[in-house]
């Protein structure tokens, strides 16, 4: 167990060095000179001389040879510096300070429930495999799959902001600064956020009971006298969860890239909509720390679940 | 060369009789009739033996009895008497039935490498049926599971509760499965092709543990198997099963040294025997088992069959008919007269 | 009595040999759903061929004196804030999706079918170089590594063909690399290769035909997470430019508006639902149609 989270983690150092190499990159090697970007954006097109471009390469090191470049990027980075935006003429990582504990409260909340559901649903739709419980997770599973998250947005706000005026429409309070609104303002986004990872782990869990249902061992158990209960719970349930966990990897993905567009739309001032208006922008060094740390986040998370995996799995436990 | 001592007249009170059991699998390409009208007995502490290849519906009619038939799999007709009670008037999820269920009739499954939980420890599967049955505490149960494993010869058995099956191998399993089978003292265990997954020598160790262990809590046993030679052995009567059918029942010695099927016949013919004379050649029965679905009314051996007629292509499959010996029935319009050599 | 048993042909006479291409028709068309997504997909590639038939308004002029219309019979869907109709923008938004779709699909599956047959092929350090930063690109959100992209290179269809091409390489390359490693454990390969005949030629000879139909899988339903990705990016305003036709940034558009006009944001997100949930199941039955085993594993 100990040599496979060793083995894991080297494993997870090793992708994120080459996140890093990725993100550096696709800004250093592809068309366009970033001082160039740097200063137009910085003065709106005008004052852009040979002479400012030079100081510019020579401020931010732009002069020195790539790898010199990556190295000390790497090196800020670790030490948290991501360089200064150039919209917002601030440090990026003030920025980020203020705006991720927004996007990763809203995104645990949608982790949290679509994984909970997700497991739920795909158990009961398998068991009663065939009945109306069944057709009709299996039916919304394939809408979760296919609504783009705007139109989730855009009916739910319809409906119980403009029809119903139950729920705001717009914008996010802390919970320790507005509790209530906070909830009501969360309600929202966390629906339009947990949908397709819900649809996504609930066919997961569905196919994978189904399998583990016809397992010899589930056989086995039912020759025991066990009730159904028990029998779910006890042999169908951690079996049937092993490839599901992976859903909660995926879904971290699929939460960030949902928070660009749930943010946008309800006016939420999280990460995901820094990162949308600063494309516009063109903001690279925000993008760029964004990509980092979201990427950083995931590769995280996969690990944590693939670790897990040992905790449900004695097979790979005492590998 | 086990005449006298296992061929013996079966003694011992009725305890179970299946009637007319019929199963039946609804697949897209038709109607399986996987156990077509089968009734079968077994007395406190018999042995009997049910005999058939591979897709016969011996394992099917067993799976029915205990209502652990997976979807789309349907007992369509029948009785199943056991202690004054037709278990078929129970529902397959009901209390009384899982009552019955490991309880007081048990089942030892082939596949030692799948019938274990992967993600639970031996003797959490071993002390869920206790508790349940038995009513035992978690630690009663413990020390009861210990005490199973050291039955079926598990070397320190207390310290290996809390392994899991994958560190076992795969005859240590099939252990662990007849200490499951016989945890709770049931009054009869089917075992279904319980060695057929593991090589010679542990094959024999096993049915003489599994023999033992059932002998010890006076339990009776059905030997589902397609080795005949394993029947001859332990068994006090046999039933030969073909297509979803009984072709022919009797006492071993009937079975034999007077068979009357020619099915019968051939599967004597395919196995060998250590009371032939040497040289004797083994001889297969030719062609395969018959698809299950859609059969004809008619005998479903005639493909293969040496000893067919006209009469058997005309009339339907003949009941069982008494043939000589006790209990001695086949299924056949020309039964073999007499064929020991 | 030991004669041996009469030889008789087998009574388990396989069921008649229906030709493939029936059996496919007939296990891909029982499912009412993809029948549906068929039927849903003809009439988009029609519409985005016939547009300028079906389209009776210019979908990029303005006319203010018509602008946030309710449907009607001159203007089916109505028109948006700047007058435009909103049924012809819809039905050139059809061509959009459609070139960004298969665009990013041809570039992608190209790309990646390449990339697999190379890591498969050669093992090694090919296999470990290619394998990992395909780790790493899944790493990412598919938008956020769009977003990335596209904020180096502009936005524009080409671009964010390109960027989302990216980002769904992966999962051609694994499928490849996959078919190609289990090809290549083939006896048969094994036996061409000591006879000599090693060489890459031969290689894709063989896994190619083994690796056509989850590959045509991967693609149908790609096509459908493709434009959903591509909405994505266009509703944010990155993706294709205004006043190009592009069902996201009519969503986006409307968006202003869905309190009094909710048909406008309304009717391009249900036509973007539509196109994915056809594709989807499309690619589920042909799934299910060219190889059931594939099942759970696409």
């Amino acid at each position: 167990m100990v040599t496979y989270i060793i083995r894991r983690i080297l494993m997870g150092i090793l992708v994120l060095i080459l996140v890093s190499l990725v993100v550096f990159f696709a800004l250093r090697l592809l068309p366009g000179d970033p001082a160039l970007i740097y200063v137009s954006g910085q003065s709106g097109g005008q004052g852009v001389t040979e002479e400012r471009l030079q100081e510019v390469r020579k401020e931010f090191g732009l002069d020195k040879p790539i790898p010199v470049q990556y190295w000390n990027w790497v090196k800020g980075v670790v030490t948290g510096d991501l360089g200064t935006s150039i919209r917002y003429q601030q440090d990026v990582g003030k920025l980020f300070a203020q705006r991720f504990p927004v996007t990763l409260i809203l995104g645990f909340f949608s982790v949290i429930v679509s994984t909970i559901l997700g497991i739920f649903f795909g158990l009961v739709a398998a068991i009663r495999r065939g009945g109306w419980i069944d057709t009709l997770v299996t039916f919304l599973s394939y809408i979760g799959l296919t609504i783009p998250v705007f139109l989730l947005a855009f009916v739910l706000i319809y409906v119980l902001g403009f029809k119903l005026h139950w729920l705001p429409i717009v914008g996010w309070t802390p919970p320790w600064k507005d509790f209530g609104m906070s909830v009501k303002q969360s309600i929202m986004p966390v629906i339009c956020l947990a949908t397709i990872p819900l649809a996504v782990t609930a066919r997961q869990m569905r196919s994978s009971v189904l399998e583990v249902n016809n397992m010899d061992y589930i056989r086995t158990a039912w020759s025991k006298g066990l009730r159904e209960r028990v029998i779910v719970t006890r042999h169908i349930l951690k079996n049937s969860l092993i490839p599901v966990v992976t859903m909660v990897g995926i879904g971290v993905g699929i939460i960030f890239g949902g928070a660009v567009i749930e943010e946008t739309i309800f006016g939420i001032a999280g990460v995901g909509q820094l990162l949308a208006t600063s494309v516009f922008a063109r903001d690279y060094v925000v993008i760029q720390g964004g990509a980092l740390v979201i990427a950083t986040i995931i590769v995280v998370v996969n690990i944590i679940v693939d670790i897990s995996y040992g905790g449900l799995d004695p097979r790979i436990r005492y590998e | 060369m086990s005449d006298q001592t296992t061929c013996g007249v079966p003694a011992g009170e009725e305890m179970l009789r299946v009637k007319d059991l019929e199963t039946q699998f609804r697949v897209d390409e038709g109607v399986v009739r996987a156990v077509n009208g089968v009734s079968y007995s077994l007395r406190e502490r018999e042995i009997i033996g049910i005999v058939g290849e591979s897709g016969c519906g011996k394992s099917v009619s067993q799976l029915s009895i205990m209502q652990l038939l997976q979807r789309p799999g349907k007992i369509v007709g029948g009785e199943v008497w056991f202690e004054g009670q037709n278990l078929l008037e129970y529902g397959p999820k009901s209390a009384e039935m899982r009552a019955i269920r490991g309880g007081k009739i048990s089942m030892i499954f082939q596949e030692p490498m799948t019938s274990l939980n992967p993600v639970l420890t031996i003797g959490r599967q071993l002390t869920e049926s206790l508790e349940l049955h038995l009513g035992m505490n978690k630690k009663e149960a413990r020390a009861r599971a210990t005490q199973l494993l050291d039955l079926v010869g598990i070397p320190s058995p207390a310290s290996r509760l809390d392994d899991y099956p994958h560190q076992f191998s795969g005859g240590m399993r099939q252990r662990v499965m007849i200490a499951i089978g016989v945890a709770c003292q049931p009054k009869m265990v089917i075992a279904d092709e319980p060695t057929t997954a593991l090589d010679c020598t542990t094959q024999a160790q096993l049915l003489e543990l599994m023999l033992s262990t059932i002998d010890a809590c006076k339990g009776s046993l059905v030997l589902v198997t397609h080795n005949l030679g394993v029947v001859a052995r332990y068994s006090q009567r046999i039933y030969i099963m073909y297509a979803g059918k009984i072709v022919e029942q009797g006492l071993c010695r009937d079975i034999f040294y007077r068979p009357r099927h020619p099915y019968t016949v051939g599967l004597l013919k395919s196995v060998p025997r250590l009371d032939e004379v040497r040289g004797h050649r083994l001889v297969p029965i030719v062609g395969t088992p018959p698809n299950l679905i859609d059969l004809p009314p008619t005998c479903a051996f005639y493909p293969r069959c040496s000893e067919r007629t006209e009469r058997c292509l005309t009339e339907p499959w003949p009941d069982l008919t008494a043939a000589d010996g006790e209990g001695h029935l086949v299924r056949c319009y020309n039964p073999a007269e007499r064929t020991g050599e | 009595m030991s004669e041996v048993f009469v030889m008789d042909a087998p009574e388990t006479v396989a069921a008649p040999r229906v030709s493939e291409w029936k059996r496919f028709l007939k296990i891909l068309f029982q499912r009412k759903l993809v029948v549906f997504g068929v039927f849903v997909l003809l009439c988009l590639v029609l519409v985005a061929i016939f547009a300028p038939l079906i389209a009776q308004y210019d979908p990029y002029k303005n006319d203010m004196a018509h602008s946030l219309q309710s449907p009607s019979s001159q203007h089916w869907l109505g028109t948006d804030n700047l007058g435009r109709d909103v049924f012809s923008r819809l039905v050139y938004g059809a061509r959009t999706a459609l070139e960004v779709g298969f665009g990013t699909v041809a570039f992608a599956a190209i790309l990646g079918v390449i990339l697999g047959l190379l890591a498969g092929f050669l093992g090694g350090w090919t296999n470990a170089i290619i394998m990992r930063a395909m780790d790493t690109l899944m790493a990412f959100p598919m938008i956020v590594l769009a977003l990335l992209l596209v904020a180096v290179l502009g936005a524009g269809i080409q671009n964010v063909i390109i960027a989302l091409g990216v980002a769904t390489v992966p999962g051609y390359t694994r499928l490849m690399c996959g078919t190609t490693l289990s090809v290549r454990e083939n006896e048969y390969i094994l036996a061409q290769r000591a006879i000599g005949a090693k060489s890459l030629r031969t290689m894709v000879r063989h896994v190619l035909p083994n690796a056509i139909q989850p590959v045509i899988v991967l693609v149908t339903t790609m096509l459908g997470n493709v434009i959903l990705a591509e909405a994505s990016l266009s509703f944010l305003g990155i993706g294709i430019k205004p006043p190009g036709a592009a069902w996201g940034s009519m969503a986006s558009a409307g968006f202003r508006d869905l309190g009094t006009h909710p048909l406008l944001s309304f009717a391009p997100a249900l036509a973007i639902m539509l196109v994915v949930f056809a594709f989807n199941m499309v690619g589920d039955g042909l799934r299910d149609a060219l190889d059931p085993k594939l099942r759970g594993k696409l």
